[in-house]
């Protein structure tokens, strides 16, 4: 598997998501900066870190969304690419218009910085055939602005598609009000794209890969995406 | 000739900065405040001088920038 990852001004967790990738496939990401206007040749995945891209200016992802190398990420997903993004890299899924939704400041107005516990809602997508269905588990988050949102109708197009694939649940995984502590609608943490390719979400599952992290419940992660990339 | 991009949440959509802002208006005292929402204003300094094509170059640069149309709208007034 072949992954690069975007590096934007005010990106500030590449090289986590470089060791969790590494860790998983034994290969070293590329590193690609935001003026680039093109992938590195042969890119599987291409990956959209977390951070604070442009100071969060005007929204947080708004800039990032429109930088050069954005049309190589169209056309990546336009070939049926797979990306990941996670936290401000799903803030920039989504204003770039790869994902549904928009993320909103977290409703308690706070940032939030504390582990949270995540229900996988399906294993039949390239980034979640590792885990079991229904199962549990621990994801670091950390971010102000987390709060999913989509009208009601295209909730109920993501439901009805089954495009939800990670939720905010409590030990016992249930989707409760106090689970869901930034405000999503639908307790949602993650979604992918129509053609299952294309997964946001804002907890970070990178930041859990090794004992030394104190625990590898994000490395399913990386290890399906990598068997979904080795045998493609 | 200056535009001026009023953008703000649509209705319907959570905005907890509009909702702190009146809470912190109710500790001040101020009565008789309802819903409070909060927005930005974004001043463009335009080169053009048609008011008409500075209005529509002004309202294509929300759409594709200046607001997220998912969660904000948008108007633009000129000066």
């Amino acid at each position: 598997m072949n992954a690069a990852i975007i590096i934007f001004p005010g990106t500030n967790r590449e090289r986590d998501m470089a060791i969790a990738l590494q860790k998983a496939s034994g290969r070293k990401p590329a590193m690609v900066f935001h003026t680039e206007t093109s992938l590195p040749a042969g890119t599987d995945l291409v990956v959209l870190p977390g951070g604070f891209s442009h100071g969060d200016y005007l929204r947080c992802g708004a800039m990032a969304a429109r930088s050069p190398i954005m049309s190589a990420i169209h056309d990546h997903a336009a070939r049926g690419g797979h990306i990941l993004g996670v936290c401000n890299g799903f803030q920039i899924l989504a204003e770039s218009g790869l994902l549904p939704g928009a993320l909103l400041r977290n409703a308690s107005l706070r940032f939030l910085s504390m582990d949270c516990n995540l229900r996988v809602e399906r294993t039949d997508t390239p980034f979640t055939s590792q885990w079991q269905q229904g199962e549990v588990f621990r994801a670091p988050m950390a971010h102000g602005d987390g709060n999913y949102f989509a009208d009601d109708a295209t909730l109920d197009r993501l439901e009805g598609e089954g495009r939800v694939v990670f939720r905010y649940v409590d030990a016992e995984g249930q989707p409760t009000e106090a689970a869901n502590r930034n405000g999503a609608r639908n307790n949602i943490a993650g979604i992918v794209s129509d053609n299952r390719r294309i997964l946001g979400m804002m907890p970070h599952p990178e930041d859990l890969v090794d004992p030394l992290m104190g625990g590898e419940d994000g490395l399913p992660l990386f290890r399906s995406i990598t068997e979904t990339l080795a045998t493609a | 000739m200056k535009a001026y991009v009023t953008v703000m949440p649509k209705n319907g959509v959570l905005d907890p900065q509009g909702k702190a802002i009146g809470h912190a208006l109710g500790t001040l005292g101020f009565q008789g405040v309802g819903e409070v929402r909060a927005g930005k204003v974004i001043e463009l300094e335009l080169a053009e001088t048609d008011p008409a094509k500075a209005k529509a170059a002004a309202e294509d640069m929300a759409r594709r920038l200046l607001a997220n149309t998912v969660i904000e709208s948008f108007k633009v007034e000129l000066a």
